[in-house]
C-alpha cells in the first residue's frame, strides 16, 4: 500500500468541515464537529453507534441540515440544499441501509440517481463496462429484490461511480460481507485512491481502517475526539479513543458439562419453503446443542438465518412435530408459548417491532413474552386473569439492576430507551426466566461496545450454568469471542458446525460462501 | 345489428367506466397511496358532467368538467393524507361518503331532467363494416379515450423516466427521498390523475352509459375498479382484461334476465360483485405474485425527516 496521505495536507482540501453542529430536540447528536478530507486520501470516520457518523455524514451529503456551521467544497462555503445538489458537486454516498429499491432491476435503479437523461440501454453498457473495470460484476436486468446483500453493495458502489463523484462516502460497507467479499472491495477502494478519488470510510472495524485507511477522525458522543494516522496505532488504542475507556474481556470459563449429556435442542432435517417473496428456504437443517454450549451461526445477511430464527421460536410451524426438539420433546408443531413453556426462550432480531411493542412500557413488553409460562406471578384474580402490576414492576426492576439498563423513567415506553439499553432489557427479559435453551438473532447489532460486552458475559455465563446457547449473528468477532462451535448458513443450508479451536477467519468465510463444501453437508454424526 | 354485435357494444359501455377508474387508480397506487374515495370521486364526476352538459348543452364541456370535478375532489384527499398525513384508508372511505352525499345535494335538480348524450363516432364505410365496424368505429369518444389511457399509462410507467420515478416512490419512499425525489408532489399528481380518471369514468356513466342524473348512480363501480387493481396486480394491461371481464358478467346477467332464465334477478345482479370476491380470493392464494407487485409503500405515510 503506497502512502500519499501527505497530498491531503497540501493545497486545499477538497472538503472541509467546520464547527457542524446537529441538534435533534434536546439530543446534540453532532456538536461542532471539524473535518478536513483531502484530495486521494482514504479518510476513516470512527466511532461507536450513536457517536454521531451518519448524522455527520448526511449533512455533507445533504440529507439533512446542520442547525449550525459551514461546509467548504473545494475552497468555497457551500449550502448543502438536498442530496441532488451534493451529487451536482460531485459526492456520492453509498448507504449502510441500502437505498435500492426491490421492485425494479438494477438499471432502473441505477438510472433514478442520475440526473442527466439516459435511456436504459445505455445504462444498463455503462454500468457493466465499470462492473468490470473495478471488478463489480452485475447484471443489470436482475430485480433487485432477489439479488444478495453483496451484489445489492455493488450496485450501489456502481450508482455511485456512474456519476463520476470526487469524494465518496461510504457508510459501514462491510457490515454485510463476507471476509472475501470485503477483501474484493478492499482493492476497488484502493484503486479509486490512485485515480485520485477520495473516500470517507465510516467504520467501526478497526482492522480494516488500520489497514485501509490514510487518516482517521474518531467522533464520540457527537464531538471529535481525536485524529490520528491509524497506520500508527494499534486496535486497542483505536478503540480506546473510540469508546474513552478500556472495554471489558469476556471471561470464558472452559465448558466443564459432561459430554454424554442428551443436547437440549436439536433441530433435525429442517426444509422449509420460502415464506414470501423475498423469504428464503431452508434445507435438511440440522443442529443440535447440549448442556453449557454455545452454538454460534455465522452468515451473510439474508441467507435464511431470520428463517431459522422463525422456525426454532415457533413463529412458523414444522411439518412434523419431531423436527424441532426442545429438552427431548417434540415441539415441532407447538407455537411459540409451548416452546417457551418447555423451557426455550427466544430474541429476535428487531428490537422494536419484533422483539418489543415499541410504545408499550417496559413491564408490558415483560409480560408480553411471559405471560404464558408465569403467568401464576404476573396474572390474579383466577379466571379473570388481572394484571399483578407490583410483580411486574419488582420483575423489570430485577433486570433491570442485574443487566444495567439505563432509562430516563421508572417505567418508559421500549421505544424510549437507546438501541443498547434495550437490547439488554430484551435479553434480560428471558435471562431472568433462566431459560434451559435460549436462541438469540443478532445480540448485539447495532449496540455499543459496553452495552455489547455485557451482553455477550451473560450469554456465556447462561451457558456455563447449563444451558443450551444458540447466537445467530453476522459479526464474526462476536461468534469467536463466545462461540464453543460455529456453523454457517449459506442459501438455506447450515454446514457442519466446526469446534471454536479448529476454526479462524478463513475457514468461516469460505463456509459463508459455500465454498467449504467438505463440511456443508450432513453434521448429524458430528455433533 | 346483429345480437353479438349488440352485445360486445354493450360490454364494451359497462367495461370503460371501471377501466378508466381502475387506471388512475392503477397510478396513484403505484406512487404508494391507497385511495379509497374512487366511488366518491367519480359520482361527484359523473354529477358534475351530467349538471355542464345540461346547462351548457355541449356533452364534451360536460366531460371537462367532470374530469376536473374529480381531480378537485382528489386534491383534498391528498392535502388530507399527503400534507396533513390523516390515515389513508379512512380517509378514502371518508371521502366515498362525502361524494355520494355531496352529489346526491347538487343533483337533487336534476332528477328526472333529459340529459345531453355523447355522440358516438360514425365513419362512413368502416362504422358500417359487419360485426366488428360498430365495435372498432362507431363508439363513444370516451371508448376511445379509455384504450388511449391504457396505451399511454402502460408507456409512462415502464417507458418514461417520470414513470420509474413514480414506482420508485410506491417501491420505498425513504430511499426515494434520499436520492432526491420530492415524493410528496410526485404523489399529490398522481392523487390528482387518479382524481381526473374517476371523474371522467363517472361523466362516461352519466353523459353515455345512460344520459341522465340518478343518485347513487355509480352503484359500486368505484369499488369494483378498485378491486381490479388487486386484480389485475398492478399491471395495465391486465386492468384492461379484467375490466371487460368484468363488463361481461354484468351484461350476461342482464341478457339472462332478460331471456326469463329462471334465476332469481337479485343473484344475477350480485354476480359482478361476487365475481369480485372470487377474484380476489384466488389472486390472494398466490401470495408470491400479489407481494412481488404491490408497491411496497402502499398505504404507508411519508413524513420526511429534516
Amino acid at each position: 500500500m503506497t502512502s500519499i496521505s501527505d497530498k491531503g495536507g497540501a493545497g486545499r482540501p477538497l472538503l472541509e468541515a467546520s464547527a457542524l453542529t446537529k441538534i435533534f430536540g434536546s439530543l446534540k447528536a453532532c456538536d461542532g464537529i471539524d473535518l478536513t478530507i483531502g484530495t486521494g486520501e482514504i479518510h476513516a470516520l470512527l466511532g461507536e453507534n450513536g457517536a454521531g457518523k451518519s448524522t455527520l455524514v448526511k449533512m455533507l451529503f445533504g440529507a439533512l441540515q446542520p442547525s449550525s456551521g459551514d461546509i467548504d467544497w473545494k475552497g468555497d462555503t457551500v449550502a448543502m440544499a438536498n442530496p441532488a445538489f451534493a451529487r451536482s458537486l460531485g459526492i456520492g454516498m453509498v448507504f449502510q441501509h441500502f437505498s435500492l429499491f426491490d421492485a425494479l432491476t438494477a438499471a432502473e435503479n441505477i438510472a433514478l440517481s442520475l440526473d442527466v437523461k439516459t435511456d436504459l440501454n445505455t445504462i444498463a453498457t455503462r454500468a457493466r463496462e465499470i462492473g468490470q473495470t473495478y471488478g463489480l460484476p452485475v447484471d443489470p436486468d436482475a430485480l433487485v429484490g432477489d439479488l444478495s446483500v453483496g451484489e445489492r453493495q455493488r450496485i450501489e458502489i456502481i450508482r455511485c461511480l456512474l456519476q463520476n463523484p470526487d469524494l465518496i462516502i461510504l457508510d459501514e460497507p462491510t457490515s454485510v460481507l463476507t471476509p472475501q467479499e470485503a477483501d474484493l472491495l478492499f482493492v476497488t477502494l484502493e484503486r479509486l485512491r490512485s485515480e485520485g478519488k477520495s473516500i470517507l470510510y465510516i467504520s467501526h472495524r478497526l482492522e480494516e481502517v488500520r489497514r485501509l485507511c490514510d487518516r482517521a477522525t474518531v467522533l464520540r458522543h457527537g464531538k471529535v475526539v481525536g485524529q490520528c494516522d491509524p497506520r500508527k496505532e494499534t486496535s486497542a488504542s483505536l478503540a480506546r479513543m473510540m469508546v474513552g475507556s478500556d472495554i471489558h474481556v469476556i471471561e470464558r470459563r472452559p465448558n466443564d458439562a459432561p459430554a454424554t449429556q442428551a443436547a437440549l435442542i436439536e433441530v433435525n432435517g429442517l426444509s422449509q419453503k420460502p415464506r414470501g417473496p423475498f423469504s428464503v428456504s431452508l434445507h435438511d437443517v440440522r443442529l443440535s446443542v447440549k448442556p453449557g454450549e454455545i452454538l454460534g451461526i455465522a452468515g451473510v445477511a439474508g441467507n435464511g438465518q431470520g428463517e431459522l430464527f422463525e422456525a426454532i421460536s415457533g413463529e412458523a410451524l414444522q411439518e412434523r412435530a419431531d423436527i424441532v426438539r426442545i429438552r427431548g420433546k417434540d415441539a415441532g408443531r407447538s407455537g411459540i408459548s409451548a416452546r417457551r413453556r418447555l423451557g426455550a426462550a427466544f430474541v429476535p432480531e428487531e428490537r422494536l417491532g419484533h422483539g418489543a411493542v415499541p410504545d408499550m412500557s417496559l413491564t408490558n413488553n415483560l409480560l408480553l413474552s411471559r405471560y404464558s409460562t408465569d403467568g401464576k406471578v404476573f396474572l390474579g384474580g383466577g379466571l379473570l386473569r388481572l394484571l399483578q402490576q407490583s410483580s411486574l414492576a419488582l420483575a423489570a426492576k430485577r433486570i433491570v439492576a442485574q443487566m444495567d439498563v439505563r432509562k430516563s423513567a421508572e417505567n418508559p415506553d421500549a421505544s424510549a430507551l437507546s438501541g443498547g439499553n434495550l437490547q439488554k432489557f430484551l435479553i434480560g427479559r428471558e435471562l431472568d426466566r433462566n431459560p434451559s435453551v435460549l436462541v438469540v438473532n443478532q445480540p448485539t447489532w447495532g449496540v455499543d461496545a459496553g452495552a455489547a460486552a455485557h451482553i455477550r458475559q451473560a450469554l456465556v455465563d447462561l451457558a456455563r450454568s447449563g444451558s443450551a446457547v444458540i447466537v445467530i449473528s453476522q459479526d464474526l468477532d462476536e461468534l469467536f469471542e463466545i462461540s464453543d462451535r460455529i456453523a454457517a448458513m449459506v442459501h438455506g443450508r447450515l454446514s457442519e458446525s466446526v469446534p471454536i479451536e479448529a476454526m479462524n477467519m478463513e475457514r468461516v468465510g469460505l463456509m459463508m460462501g459455500g465454498a467449504d463444501t467438505a463440511s456443508a453437508h450432513v453434521n448429524a454424526g458430528a455433533v | 345489428m346483429g345480437m353479438f354485435e349488440a352485445i360486445l357494444l354493450t360490454v364494451a359501455t359497462a367495461a370503460t367506466p371501471l377501466l378508466i377508474a381502475a387506471m388512475g387508480e392503477l397510478v396513484v397506487e403505484r406512487s404508494g397511496v391507497l385511495n379509497l374515495g374512487v366511488e366518491g370521486m367519480m359520482i361527484m364526476g359523473a354529477v358534475a358532467g351530467f349538471g355542464v352538459a345540461q346547462v351548457t348543452g355541449s356533452a364534451w364541456l360536460g366531460m371537462f368538467a367532470a374530469i376536473l370535478a374529480g381531480a378537485a375532489f382528489s386534491l383534498l384527499f391528498g392535502f388530507l393524507t399527503l400534507t396533513l398525513v390523516t390515515n389513508q384508508v379512512a380517509t378514502g372511505l371518508a371521502l366515498t361518503l362525502l361524494g355520494l352525499g355531496a352529489s346526491a345535494m347538487i343533483g337533487e335538480s336534476f332528477v328526472g331532467l333529459p340529459g345531453v348524450r355523447m355522440q358516438s363516432l360514425y365513419i362512413p364505410v368502416l362504422t358500417d363494416l359487419p360485426v366488428v365496424g360498430k365495435f372498432l368505429f362507431g363508439q363513444d369518444p370516451i371508448f376511445y379515450i379509455s384504450i388511449l389511457l391504457t396505451i399511454g399509462v402502460t408507456w409512462f410507467l415502464f417507458r418514461t423516466r417520470a414513470g420509474l420515478t413514480l414506482r420508485a416512490v410506491g417501491d420505498n419512499h425513504t430511499s426515494a427521498h434520499a436520492l432526491g425525489v420530492p415524493v410528496v408532489r410526485v404523489r399529490y399528481l398522481a392523487v390528482m390523475f387518479g382524481g381526473a380518471c374517476a371523474g371522467l369514468a363517472g361523466a362516461q356513466l352519466s353523459l353515455v352509459y345512460v344520459p341522465q342524473w340518478v343518485e347513487n348512480m355509480t352503484s359500486g363501480r368505484g369499488w369494483i375498479a378498485l378491486a381490479l387493481v388487486v386484480f389485475a396486480s398492478w399491471r395495465p394491461w391486465r386492468i384492461l382484461a379484467g375490466a371487460y371481464l368484468f363488463g361481461a358478467v354484468t351484461i350476461g346477467q342482464l341478457h339472462a334476465q332478460a331471456l326469463g332464465i329462471g334465476i332469481p334477478s337479485q343473484f344475477m345482479s350480485s354476480l359482478p360483485y361476487l365475481a369480485t370476491i372470487v377474484v380476489l380470493v384466488l389472486i390472494s392464494r398466490n401470495k408470491r405474485l400479489t407481494l412481488m407487485n404491490t408497491p411496497t409503500s402502499l398505504g404507508k405515510p411519508f413524513v420526511p425527516d429534516r
